[in-house]
């Protein structure tokens, strides 16, 4: 953490949580109207195992955008970073995400990979109710309450967790041993800096794109309590004194 | 470019300005009076309320008021919102721009920011201003384990703030304000962006809110079968507390994502919350662990909750749900005679 950012290079990489729910998704959309499912991650090398993952969970294709040019991104350059990727893949219908990640918890890269794109997005979606050819129908949580939303494709969904489609409660689960075995031997397509450079501007990449700078950083110090412990009967018995202390009951 | 003063996003998807919003507005007092300026808020409203929102802003600390007057069926779609928020944002040339970290003002912001190219920082704990004056942004990253303090280089500093960490201000009804009424362009291409989302409408109401609950009473993994939790069900009643879960029930589908307690779901401060058969996640702990009293029944003495429990039980929870349930069963009917 030393220059504010996180140093990824001793960590093992896995799929963040929150997208299986996209790759399944993704595996339910093209089983009603075919296609082939595409995922992009920007990573460090290593981050390899984790899109081998997504091709023994179904996924079609994998790119990974690895260059020391894009390390220690914050959100907007990494948004960018992913929506030039995209645009360098050309044709897509839709893109599906992760509300958000487990670590940074921004819920950001979603909307702005939207934005940079010029395609609507709808965040934190629950359900997909429908699919259409040019439309996607979605409930979204705004907070007070949940909303259906139509949305025209090319869009940009990001999910929560658990979600369902159409009636159906998505569970991602581990892939079979053969899909496992059959995607160690499946190309991973790296992508670096040079390779988007003829479509976005370099500079926007990595650090020198990010605009945000952490200053200061460090272990949040919890308050540590002072638990009475009791066990059995005296337990139930303590509770309800508690529980009477305090107004409850 | 001069920027100068704070912005607020007013929340109203239709459902009237969010308490969030308010908050916001009594923080943006405070950081003026480092960084000089006006504190403005921005709001999309139906044309029948705009006047009484207005002026309720104004109560609550706005100095000048940016209104676009918006049909109620367009309220709900967020791509007109991003309309207003970066046509205000032109207008003003804030040097702040503060929204509600709710899930509507999360997946709003970040998309203005991106159009914008400004930075942004997300679900911040506090916003100050240094020694240097500049803005620094405070939030939790990596499960709440760290806290980091943000800086933005480009303008507007954007932020969402999450609900509830500032208290809300106490409203002034004398206090005078500037109302500015916008439309916003047609040939505007935010507008195209808009007509390609349409909302159908509201298709369920949340049905339960346990950021405001007093009691709850919260279940976790050591929960056995769906069935079983009619047994907790019943003790929340008798405790009048609402129920909640740790992550594991909601991913099994037994329980619903609203009932969620922790980082991925909702953050509470009740005056007690039970904990029975959570060991304690750092996960599932950022989002209790600033209740008044805790009280945790758990049948491993060593679950890290105890270190965030003021009473801790040991013992099988089926076994002491049971016991206290007849126990409150008992003081009830006795009360009764």
């Amino acid at each position: 953490m030393e220059r504010g950012t996180v140093d990824r290079t001793s960590t093992t990489l896995e799929i963040n949580p929150f997208d299986l729910y996209a790759i399944e998704v993704a595996k339910r959309i093209k089983k009603l109207f075919g296609g082939i499912i595409t995922a992009i991650s920007m990573a460090p090398p290593h981050a390899e195992n984790a899109l081998r993952d997504a091709i023994a969970r179904g996924v079609d294709r994998a790119i990974l955008l690895s260059d020391k040019r894009f390390a220690g991104a914050d959100t907007l350059a990494t948004s960018y970073t992913l929506a030039s990727a995209i645009k360098k893949l050309g044709h897509f219908n839709l893109i599906l995400c992760g509300e958000k990640s487990v670590d940074g918890d921004t819920a950001h890269v979603g909307p702005e990979v939207a934005e940079f794109l010029g395609i609507p997005h709808v965040s934190f979606v629950t359900r997909i109710v429908d699919v259409g050819n040019n439309k996607i129908v979605v409930e979204s949580d705004y907070g007070d309450a949940y909303y259906k939303v139509e949305v025209n494709t090319p869009a940009l969904i990001a999910l929560s967790r658990p979600v369902v489609f159409m009636n159906e409660f998505i569970e991602p689960s581990m892939p079979r041993i053969s899909d496992v075995l059959r995607a160690r031997r499946a190309k991973i397509e790296i992508w670096n800096a040079d390779y988007l450079s003829d479509i976005a501007d370099t500079s926007r990449f990595g650090l020198s794109g990010s605009p945000t700078r952490v200053v200061k950083a460090y272990y949040a110090l919890e308050k540590g309590r002072e638990p009475k412990i009791v066990k059995g009967e005296e337990g139930t018995t303590l509770i309800l004194k508690t529980l009477k202390e305090l107004g409850v009951v | 470019m001069v920027w100068s003063g704070v912005l607020v996003y007013a929340e109203n998807y239709g459902r009237g300005i969010s308490k969030a919003s308010f908050e916001l507005l009594g923080k943006a007092r405070e950081i003026v009076t480092k960084i000089g300026g006006e504190v403005s808020a921005v709001i999309a409203s139906d044309p029948s309320n705009i006047e009484k929102y207005a002026k309720d802003l104004i109560m609550y600390g706005a100095d000048k008021v940016v209104t676009y007057r918006i049909d109620v069926d367009a309220l709900s779609n967020p791509m007109i919102h991003r309309c207003v928020v970066i046509d205000a944002i032109n207008y003003l040339k804030p040097k702040l721009v503060m929204f509600p970290a709710t899930p509507w003002g999360r997946g709003l912001a970040p998309r203005i920011a991106a159009h914008i190219g400004a930075g942004i920082t997300a679900d911040c704990l506090d916003i100050y201003v240094d020694d240097n004056g500049d803005i620094i942004q405070v939030r939790p990253a990596f499960t709440g384990n760290i806290i980091a303090h943000i800086k933005t280089l480009t303008s507007p500093v954007m932020a969402t703030i999450r609900p509830g960490v500032f208290p809300m201000p106490k409203p002034n009804h004398d206090r005078k304000g500037e109302v500015v009424e916008r439309e916003l362009g047609y040939e505007n291409e935010c507008l195209d962006l808009s007509k390609r989302v349409r909302v159908v409408g509201i298709s369920r109401e949340k049905k339960v809110k346990l950021s405001e609950a007093e009691v709850i009473l919260s279940i976790g993994r050591a929960v056995k079968s769906k069935e079983d939790i009619k047994l907790f069900e019943e003790l929340a009643k008798e405790l009048n507390a609402q129920l909640a879960c740790s992550r594991p029930l909601v991913d099994i589908g037994w329980m619903d994502r609203d009932r969620q307690v922790g980082f991925s779901g909702n953050i509470v401060r009740p005056k007690l919350y039970i904990a029975m058969g959570i060991s304690g996640a750092p996960q599932h702990i950022a989002g209790m662990k600033d209740s008044k009293y805790v009280i945790s029944v758990n049948i491993d003495p060593s679950a890290p909750i105890a270190k965030y429990s003021d009473l801790f039980v040991v013992g099988d929870i089926y076994d002491v749900a049971k016991k206290l349930l007849d126990k409150l069963k008992e003081i009830r009917c006795s009360e009764k005679q």
